[in-house]
């Protein structure tokens, strides 16, 4: 006995294609299902909607055995879309695959994926290039620690400084926002070029531009606070950020970027904590450290993966280090009025002990920096002595 | 020899369903290229003045064209057409809530139809509403919306309009193919349930492949062959199966056009020689 579906009132305008769908998926090419019901353009609507989905049609006899209005003969169009379909892995991050097609686009971890389709152009499709293993759960830990910058900061508590040291905030402010930009830029540029079937790290990227934006935000806040100007902008900063931002290689860039210069942004970061003339600067500067420990973490995590599969991959990392050096050996590094206004913050008053003192803590800064870049490279395998040489070649401008 | 293929481009896509034609049957080592014209009048002239080999035909170049090759004493051929081809129908449509219960009803009313040259929401229906005793233009009104002229009705434009006009009220009936009576349904254009098919057409088929007179035979029976060897199982073909509006090709008929050749002779649309003497027709 054959099949009758009876689409009662539903018409072809109000959805009954989903039912007729639905009863010839179990059927086979070929197989006729009696198709009835009491929209009065049923038979119209069930012949035009036949053709274009590959079924063919049958009007019923006047008075059909079975009552139907028409018989569908399935046809095979839906089968054959979905014939040579494959699962794109898993949606678990364990179930990643080392070499994802491009063709595979931005489709669903571990959807069905119909065949075909043009190629995006992700050219960051091998999962060694990008993978941690890390990053699902760095993910996770920085979308719950997003913080609000409106209600994070008590933008109202006092800060009655004298102009001058009014002026040294402002100053190192503006530098942070520079550097905050391109530590924006560069993660932003990157996840457009890494395929989606690596999610986590997408996510992760995501969410430490999104980081970046906000320490921007707030930067720029505490900066006119006062309704000071904004501070200078040297050449020498912004040769060293574009050597940065023109870095094509995920690793390379990450290395530069995360392990180095954020690295050393840590120790700023601590540095402006401790001598803040201002609970606002304080807090902003608290509020940035915290980010940027995730954004080197993954770092770090990243590269110390990719080391394992990759033995080329130190040897590369010190060439890019020394490369940059060579690239910024003539210009100046460091603004120097960034320098200066470090200089006043930590001595706090414009005396010749005091200053004294604030040079001191610079110094101890730089200190604390190259050996905070000395571990970390440790970490990802390098020698001691190898770690102090290619620490020591790092960048100036810190970032 | 290239194979030249006249195609319409009455869509932007239509560029890419023949560019990837091209190069799928390219591929296969038949070298065809293909030109598009902006209408089908002059795409049916040079296919018969031997310029391409074969034309990618609405029903009505079809019929100007098999005229054209009669009065020079030749055959054409339809080499192949879309599964979605055969057996349409067209639907006069009336508002749900109206009092027509048949054509003969329309009389001394108004109906809204397509483009001048659309086969299916002008042509074939006004020779249905003449068989049905109502002579177009003395029994009943007709109102012409022209989007798309030379187009042959391959603009969906001229349909929605009358489907427009149906629904605002100022026309009695519409008529269109039934395929879109349903997409406008589920579009919204005529809210679900608003009108009714108070009459149906008899089946008619839509475009062919054309093929020359004096076209190379070899590289014809080649193009046919692998036409209709393609798959919608293959990844490259069935993107553009799904642009063209078909699941499979097969050989072409000339059975289904004599709906659509009476028609063209009632509204002299074309002469017995396949000229042009419809009246404001400038594609």
């Amino acid at each position: 006995m054959t099949q009758v579906l009876d689409l009662e009132e539903i018409s072809f305008e109000r959805g009954a294609h989903l039912l007729v769908q639905r009863a010839l998926q179990g059927l086979n090419p070929g197989d006729e299902l009696g198709v009835t019901g009491l929209a009065p353009d049923l038979v119209v609507h069930l012949d035009a909607w036949c053709r274009h989905a590959g079924h063919r049609i049958r009007r019923a006899e006047r008075a059909d055995p079975q009552d139907a209005r028409a018989w569908v003969i399935r046809g095979r169009a839906d089968l054959d879309r979905w014939s040579g379909a494959e699962r794109s892995g898993g949606p678990k991050a364990d179930e990643i695959l080392r070499n994802p097609p491009l063709h595979w686009g931005l489709a669903a971890r571990g959807s069905l994926v119909e065949p075909g389709g043009s190629e995006l152009g992700f050219d960051l499709a091998d999962r060694d290039c990008v993978w941690a293993d890390i990053a699902p759960s760095l993910y996770a830990s920085a979308a719950s620690a997003q913080w609000d910058p409106a209600t994070a900061v008590a933008w109202d508590a006092e800060a009655g400084l004298p102009d001058e040291i009014e002026r040294a905030v402002v100053q190192v402010m503006t530098y942070l926002i520079e550097n905050e930009m391109a530590a924006l830029v560069i993660p932003s540029r990157l996840l457009a070029r890494i395929h989606p079937h690596f999610r986590e790290v997408l996510q992760l990227l995501a969410v430490q531009a999104a980081d970046e934006a906000r320490h921007v935000e707030i930067f720029t806040r505490r900066a006119q606070l006062k309704g000071c100007e904004m501070g200078t902008s040297a050449v020498g900063g912004r040769e060293s950020l574009a050597t940065l931002v023109n870095e094509p290689d995920f690793s390379l860039a990450s290395f530069l970027l995360s392990v180095l210069g954020e690295g050393s942004f840590l120790n700023l970061l601590t540095f402006i904590d401790r001598n803040a003339p201002d609970p606002v600067t304080r807090q902003v500067a608290r509020l940035a450290r915290q980010d940027e420990a995730r954004h080197v973490a993954f770092g770090v995590a990243h590269l110390q993966h990719q080391a394992t599969v990759d033995t080329t991959l130190r040897t590369r990392l010190r060439a890019a280090v020394e490369r940059r050096h060579d690239v910024l050996l003539d210009t100046a590094g460091l603004n120097q009025d960034v320098f200066d206004s470090l200089v006043t913050l930590a001595a706090g008053e414009w005396t010749p002990q005091a200053i004294g003192r604030g040079y001191d803590q610079v110094q101890k800064l730089r200190a604390e920096m190259d050996e905070g870049r000395q571990h970390r490279l440790i970490r990802l395998g390098f020698p001691a002595d190898e770690a102090a040489e290619i620490s020591a070649l790092h960048t100036r401008n810190f970032m | 020899m290239t194979l030249l293929v006249g195609a319409v481009a009455y869509d932007p896509k239509v560029v890419t369903i023949w560019s990837g034609f091209r190069s799928w049957l390219r591929a296969r080592g038949l070298p065809t290229d293909f030109i598009l014209y902006s209408n089908y009048e002059r795409q049916v002239e040079d296919l018969i003045d031997g310029r391409i080999h074969a034309a990618w035909n609405s029903p009505l170049a079809w019929i100007r064209a098999a005229r054209l090759a009669a009065a020079r004493g030749q055959e054409l051929t339809p080499l192949v057409m879309r599964d979605t081809d055969r057996d349409l129908k067209s639907v006069v449509v009336v508002r749900s809530d109206s009092r027509y219960k048949d054509l003969s009803d329309l009389k001394g009313e108004t109906i809204a139809v397509g483009a001048v040259d659309s086969p299916q929401a002008t042509l074939i229906p006004c020779s249905h509403l003449r068989a049905q005793g109502l002579r177009p233009g003395e029994d009943i009104s007709v109102i012409r919306f022209d989007v798309g002229v030379g187009l042959h009705g391959d603009h969906i434009g001229g349909e929605r309009d009358a489907a427009r006009a149906l629904i605002a009220g100022k026309v009695a009936a519409a008529s269109m193919i039934d395929a879109n009576h349903l997409l406008f349904g589920r579009e919204g254009t005529l809210p679900a349930g608003s009108t009714r098919v108070l009459s149906q057409t008899g089946a008619y088929d839509h475009c062919n492949m054309t093929i020359a007179h004096g076209a190379p035979a070899d590289q014809v029976h080649r193009f046919g062959d692998l036409l209709l060897s393609m798959s919608y199982t293959d990844p490259e073909v069935r993107p553009l199966f799904d642009l063209e509006g078909l699941t499979v090709w097969h050989k072409g008929r000339t059975s289904g056009y004599s709906l659509l050749d009476a028609a063209v002779t009632q509204s002299r649309f074309y002469d017995a020689s396949g000229s042009i003497t419809a009246e404001n027709y400038d594609p």
